[in-house]
């Protein structure tokens, strides 16, 4: 299959799956709990208002219909009204996204380098205390639930020793405007991107410890399986005639490790990259909202407060999409770099 | 074919295998740490109601936000409630719902998983379809997305984490149905006459349950760190209820005035129970399954 087919026939994949995702969410919000809009209002509420409450939210059409308005809201980028002030969703999610997504970059820097780095002193250290005190890290790390680790980072880091904010992105007022050239603006909505645009230092530098907690905790939590991932690929690759070769050529040590050994783990680790974004925006959910980071699943859990059903889906729904359209483009890139797979 | 086989393959293919543990190298180490440790929380959740000095859901039954004293050795929160007496007995919230959650999964995950990877062809790929669709999906925001529309409950609150683990049940039974099934003695049994019921039920599945057995332990700590994110982002229980989950939820808020045991004690007990597990887990994978990778 060449790289073209194997690339239409995964998007023709794709389909059917955001298919049914989107299904199963309209379904979730229409139907479980009855009626979306009754179940707003706490208490009773008069049947005039709350007629008046679903038309404007179109909410009183067949179900049939309302798919129909919901799939084709969605081609064109509207994620529907907010039950509170029925102003459109996708403008809030638009809004949160890039806070989300800065956070999530950070983090898998964190992830990957800390459970790279982890696992190569496992695997150099092979059945010793190093390697089983970084095991049993790594197994930790699963248990721990990252808003735990967040408080416990806020109260050590924050409270204690005052070295990091505990919460918030930046400094109300403090945002960077990103590249301005004559009377361009264009801004990423990434504040350590956008300070280095503007050319500010004191902004880069505040970015940047505001983003230090959550990105760390965030990133420790799910380090685990790259730590393990890597570890057993090295004590394999360790063993390949080409590392004896490159260490007889007298290379350093850790040249042979980093140079040489490491690459054989960079397609596993990639893949796994692609299996945990699901796990890293879910975990960035309830890291958002330790740190109060004002991102998308901060959005989200307002929305939860505010019983605000339609903008749970589509929040809801803008996560499932992000996810489809990063593992298409995981597996797309994968089937590049490992031409094996397209067969 | 009797039947009384297929129940004594189970217990041949599932009890031997626990046997000895302590002779099984380090696989068989994890495991006992693991259940020890789950053990002793769950016993201390059981007996909690005698062993409290409080009552936990006792506002004002000392100062409030008192350090740790020797009137109350873990402290209180903000409400005056004595902690170790949440300590004690929070767990029992993350037990229901764990319980009750890892039973709808292995009800609804292990018939669909066998059926369709057995039947194969059209049905196989559609239950496969609908499986990846809801796996490939952030597990907790799914999970948040029907608990929202269910409304708080412990039985609510373990049905949206079922949805969501389902599919881990249904792929792990899907693989190992397809590869048992072209096995020569699958394929004996067939070539004897065995119906495909039959074939299913008595060759196939006792071979199954030691994978579904180390996922459901694995599944124990997932759906508690799910339990507890939901009860972190405001679908928990009522007030009412003691549980490790509200306290760690409540308990954000006090950090800035420094008060750090309403956070650290029943944080950590979520930790071990989730630790227990998964080291119970990791341990029968390893022993059931060498080459199994989380």
């Amino acid at each position: 299959m060449s790289l073209r087919s194997y690339i239409i026939a995964r998007i023709l994949l794709t389909i059917p799956m955001i298919m049914l995702l989107l299904t199963f969410v309209f379904l979730v919000v229409r139907v479980l709990p009855g009626d979306p809009a009754s179940l707003h209002f706490e208490k009773q509420v008069d049947p005039q208002l709350l007629l008046q409450f679903k038309r404007r939210l179109g909410l009183d059409k067949p179900l049939e219909i309302q798919y129909i308005d919901y799939l084709s809201g969605l081609l064109r980028g509207d994620f529907g009204k907010s039950m509170q002030d029925f102003s459109p969703v996708s403008q809030q999610i638009f809004s949160a996204f890039p806070a989300t997504l800065e956070l999530a970059i950070w983090a898998t820097i964190i992830m990957i380098s800390v459970g790279v780095v982890l696992g190569v002193q496992a695997s150099r250290s092979y059945n010793s205390l190093p390697d089983h005190s970084i095991r049993v890290f790594g197994t930790a790390s699963y248990a721990i639930p990252v808003f735990f680790l967040g408080e416990v980072m806020i109260m050590i880091f924050a409270i204690y020793l005052h070295l990091f904010p505990a919460g918030d992105r930046i400094y109300a007022g403090m945002e960077p405007t990103g590249l301005t050239i004559g009377d361009m603006h264009w801004k990423s909505g990434l504040y350590v991107m956008d300070s280095i645009l503007e050319g500010n230092p004191e902004k880069l530098l505040m970015s940047v410890r505001y983003l230090f907690l959550p990105s760390l905790t965030l990133g420790m939590v799910l380090c685990g399986i790259f730590v393990r991932l890597t570890r057993g690929n090295m004590l394999e690759t360790l063993q390949l005639d080409f590392v004896t070769a490159a260490r007889a050529r007298g290379l350093k040590e850790r040249t042979v490790v980093y140079g040489y050994a490491l690459r054989n783990a960079f397609l596993p680790i990639l893949t796994m990259m692609g299996l945990q974004f699901a796990a890293l925006l879910a975990g960035a959910v309830l890291t958002e909202t330790t740190f109060s980071w004002p991102g998308l699943g901060r959005y989200l859990v307002d929305r939860i407060t505010f019983r605000d059903y339609t903008a749970i889906q589509g929040v809801v729904v803008f996560f499932g999409l992000v996810v489809a359209i990063v593992s298409l483009a995981v597996d797309i890139l994968y089937a590049y770099l490992d031409p094996r797979i397209r067969f | 074919m009797s039947d009384e086989r297929p129940k004594g393959r189970i217990v041949v293919q599932l009890f031997p295998a626990l046997k000895d543990l302590t002779r099984r190298g380090l696989a068989g180490w994890v495991i006992l740490a693991g259940a020890t440790v789950v053990s002793l929380i769950a016993i201390m959740t059981v007996i909690s109601p005698w062993i409290s000095p409080y009552n936990p859901i006792d506002i004002n039954v000392g100062p409030i936000l008192s350090p740790p004293s020797s009137q109350h050795p873990l402290g209180t929160n903000h409400l005056g409630q004595d902690m170790l007496s949440r300590v004690y007995s929070g767990g029992a919230i993350m037990f229901q719902v764990a319980i009750l959650s890892v039973t709808v999964c292995i009800v609804v995950g292990v018939p669909i998983g066998l059926f369709a990877s057995y039947t194969g062809g059209y049905t196989d790929k559609v239950a496969s379809l609908v499986m990846d669709s809801i796996y490939a999906f952030p597990g907790l925001v799914l999970a948040i997305a029907i608990a929202a529309m269910l409304g708080p409950g412990v039985v609510n609150m373990a049905l949206s984490i079922a949805v969501v683990y389902v599919p881990s049940y249904f792929r792990i039974i899907r693989s190992q149905v397809l590869t048992i099934k072209e096995l020569p003695y699958a394929e004996a049994a067939r070539m004897m006459g065995a119906t495909g019921r039959s074939t299913l039920f008595s060759y196939i599945l006792p071979n199954v349950i030691p994978s579904i057995v180390a996922v459901a332990t694995i599944n124990f700590a997932d759906a508690i760190l799910t339990a507890a994110g939901l009860t972190f982002v405001g679908l928990g229980l009522p007030i009412s209820t003691p549980d490790w989950g509200w306290d760690l939820t409540y308990g954000r808020r006090l950090l800035t005035s420094g008060t750090w045991w309403v956070i650290t004690f029943p944080g950590l007990m979520v930790v071990l129970l989730a630790l227990g597990f998964t080291l119970m887990g990791e341990g029968l994978s390893e022993l059931f399954n060498p080459r199994l990778q989380r």
